[in-house]
């Protein structure tokens, strides 16, 4: 029996009939392995998944368990879309999420080529790792506590900005109530905390370029910015768009943390901030409508889930070995 | 001589003097960006509570006192509560995640399991679409009915498909089908051959998942944020998250957990917030040398396809 399963790869399957119970326990010991993760991914994944059903329902609990709610509560069809597409809400929720993503997108592009080149550059190789290790260290800190940093610099009557400003004679600004400088200040954030991860990439693709390449170069004359621009940049392009355009497919997803905790829940800032992760959180805590809030998810991750299919099949035709699937 | 011509040849790459110095200071100064806020909450927890009042936040206060730690000392018994919260998730929640992934992963990357290719495309499906806050609500809420249970923080989180795919292209690289092959002959059994070859084999892949796990564990607070109201399963990201907003709410913390008489006591609110953060912060900074480099690994290991 198990001599079957040892030769069944390479050699050609033997003849002999087995049945599906006796090819299930031939696998005994690997579905052992792969059951706990199979339970999670049921239960945290496909049921879930399926539950999103809901969003064509007028969900009502009953104390007959969730499945059976699920499959008895009346159905309304698109009636909870229509009530999310027809709402003010959602034109803001929509320009904010993917106004900010496409933003993320091309700033993270240029700043962590940026870096990653300048870093490769740089000849001092100990500088280099404190400047590394610093640059990480946001990355690994929540929003929960960067949001107290934040705090720190932006508090109207103590923070450090306006004694800065007030030193220098300026009234002091009321950050949390001032709309205007919100997309500046998350735009910030979001890459400040995110460059010494995104730049890693670059980094390594810009230090594995044989250097016999600017040994040509400098033979024919070129200044340093010629080599970056002619030998560098050539080279981490084409890992740079493969980037770019995996990250496309996470454009209607927003960081929660950073919309839902920097803000300070301010209610003059929800045009600026509210994206619809934070939308569909407030929704279901605040006026609990489940059908709601649904809809929007579902129609956030169908559109992802498109925008993924799409950008790999473009990622195939451009670069067949860098394909997700 | 070959030694000799790889030196000048590192070195060509590299800026000239002058652009050298210029990018230093620039990569210094936003370096400083990047850890000085850190020093700054420090020195905030350690300001006299009149001085923030009086003053601001400053990065050099005029009275440093250590009143905002002994009071949490004193009274914090949220603190503690959340520490320990925080402690045992990560804890167990790591083991878990790192066992049930590596498993999975060692299963679908070996050729003679049967069921390796739709084992691995029923997990890969789960990274293509995203099932959404609020059906994942439901079935934690209602189905499992695990509100406001320590185990809402943990098993969301339990078992990771991108570290399956780490874990998969680790055990194809590091571990030859060929050693495996001579066990078999040698007479051991899958059991056998999975606990005394590969797991020993595993560990450094090990050690990169969890990683990438506790870190999630420590620094999550939106699981708590849906599922918990008690403050008995508060982790101490989430209690940040909670005095945030709510100067008042420390106080009362402190007031029901501490003794009566201190409760009307002039409370250092603000010094003692900061003193959390500190606290919630502090078993990151301080691991965080020496991990990184697994992490920075980790992560062009993760960069291989499924």
């Amino acid at each position: 029996m198990t001599q079957d399963v040892v030769v069944g790869e390479t050699a050609p399957r033997p003849k002999k009939k087995t049945n599906f119970f006796q090819r299930l326990w031939a696998n005994r010991i690997f579905l052992l392995l792969v059951a706990p993760g199979t339970i999670f991914l049921i239960v945290f994944f496909y049921i879930p998944v399926l539950a999103n059903v809901v969003a064509f329902q007028n969900f009502q609990y009953s104390d007959q368990g969730f499945l059976y709610s699920l499959f008895h509560s009346p159905w309304v069809g698109f009636q909870n879309f229509e009530f999310f597409f027809k709402s003010a809400d959602f034109w803001i929720v929509l320009r904010n999420t993917v106004g900010y993503n496409m933003i993320f997108l091309l700033m993270n592009f240029f700043f962590a080529i940026f870096f990653g080149i300048v870093m490769s550059q740089l000849r001092n190789a100990r500088l280099l790792k404190v400047y590394q290790t610093s640059m990480l260290f946001p990355y690994f800190l929540s929003w929960a506590i960067l949001a107290y940093f934040v705090y720190a610099f932006l508090s109207t009557d103590k923070g450090i900005l306006n004694q800065l400003i007030q030193a220098m004679g300026g009234k002091p600004i009321d950050f949390y109530n001032t709309p205007a400088v919100w997309p500046f200040i998350l735009i910030f954030l979001g890459v400040w905390k995110g460059i010494g991860y995104n730049s890693i990439l670059y980094f390594a693709t810009a230090m594995g370029i044989d250097p016999s390449y600017y040994d040509a170069a400098m033979m024919d004359g070129a200044s340093k910015w010629q080599q970056i621009k002619n030998v560098t940049l050539p080279h981490i392009l084409p890992v740079a768009v493969l980037m770019l355009i995996l990250n496309i497919g996470g454009i209607f997803r927003s960081d929660f943390g950073l919309f839902y905790l920097i803000p300070r829940g301010s209610g003059t800032l929800i045009n600026v901030t509210q994206t619809f992760d934070t939308y569909i959180y407030r929704a279901l805590t605040t006026t609990n409508d489940i059908g709601m809030s649904t809809a929007a998810g579902l129609m956030q991750s169908v559109i992802g889930a498109m925008l993924i299919v799409v950008s790999n099949w473009v990622v195939r035709h451009v670069e067949p070995e860098s394909a997700l699937f | 001589m070959r030694n000799k011509k790889h030196i000048s040849a590192v070195e060509i790459r590299k800026f000239g003097a002058g652009a050298n110095l210029f990018f230093n200071i620039f990569l210094a100064v936003f370096a400083l960006s990047c850890v000085l806020p850190f020093f700054f909450i420090i020195i905030l927890s350690l300001t006299k509570e009149s001085d923030i009042t009086l003053y601001g936040y400053q990065f050099w206060p005029k009275h440093f006192v250590l009143s905002s730690y002994s009071y949490l000392a004193k009274m914090g018994h949220q603190v503690i509560v959340s520490f320990g919260v925080s402690v045992f998730v990560t804890v167990v929640g790591t083991l878990m995640n790192s066992l049930f992934s590596s498993t999975y992963a060692y299963a679908i990357s070996r050729s003679d399991f049967l069921y390796a290719r739709f084992f691995t495309i029923f997990a890969l499906i789960s990274m293509l679409f995203v099932p959404g806050m609020v059906p994942t609500y439901l079935v934690v809420t209602q189905m499992l009915h695990l509100q406001d249970n320590i185990w809402a923080l943990i098993l969301p989180m339990s078992f990771g498909v991108y570290n399956v795919l780490i874990m998969r292209t680790f055990f194809k690289t590091s571990i030859p089908e060929a050693i495996i092959d001579s066990a078999r002959i040698d007479g051991a059994g899958e059991l056998r051959i999975f606990r005394s070859i590969v797991i020993p084999l595993a560990i450094p892949g090990v050690a990169t998942i969890s990683l990438f796990s506790a870190l999630g564990y420590w620094n999550d607070w939106m699981n708590a944020l849906l599922y918990t109201n008690s403050d008995n399963v508060t982790p101490l990201q989430y209690l940040l998250v909670k005095i945030a907003n709510n100067i008042q709410y420390m106080a009362q913390q402190m007031s029901s957990g501490g003794s009566a008489a201190m409760a009307g006591a002039n409370l250092p609110t603000e010094g003692m917030r900061f003193a959390v953060v500190v606290v919630a912060t502090l078993p990151i900074a301080l691991t965080y040398p020496f991990f990184q480099k697994y992490f920075v690994k980790g992560m062009t290991i993760g960069g291989v396809k499924g």
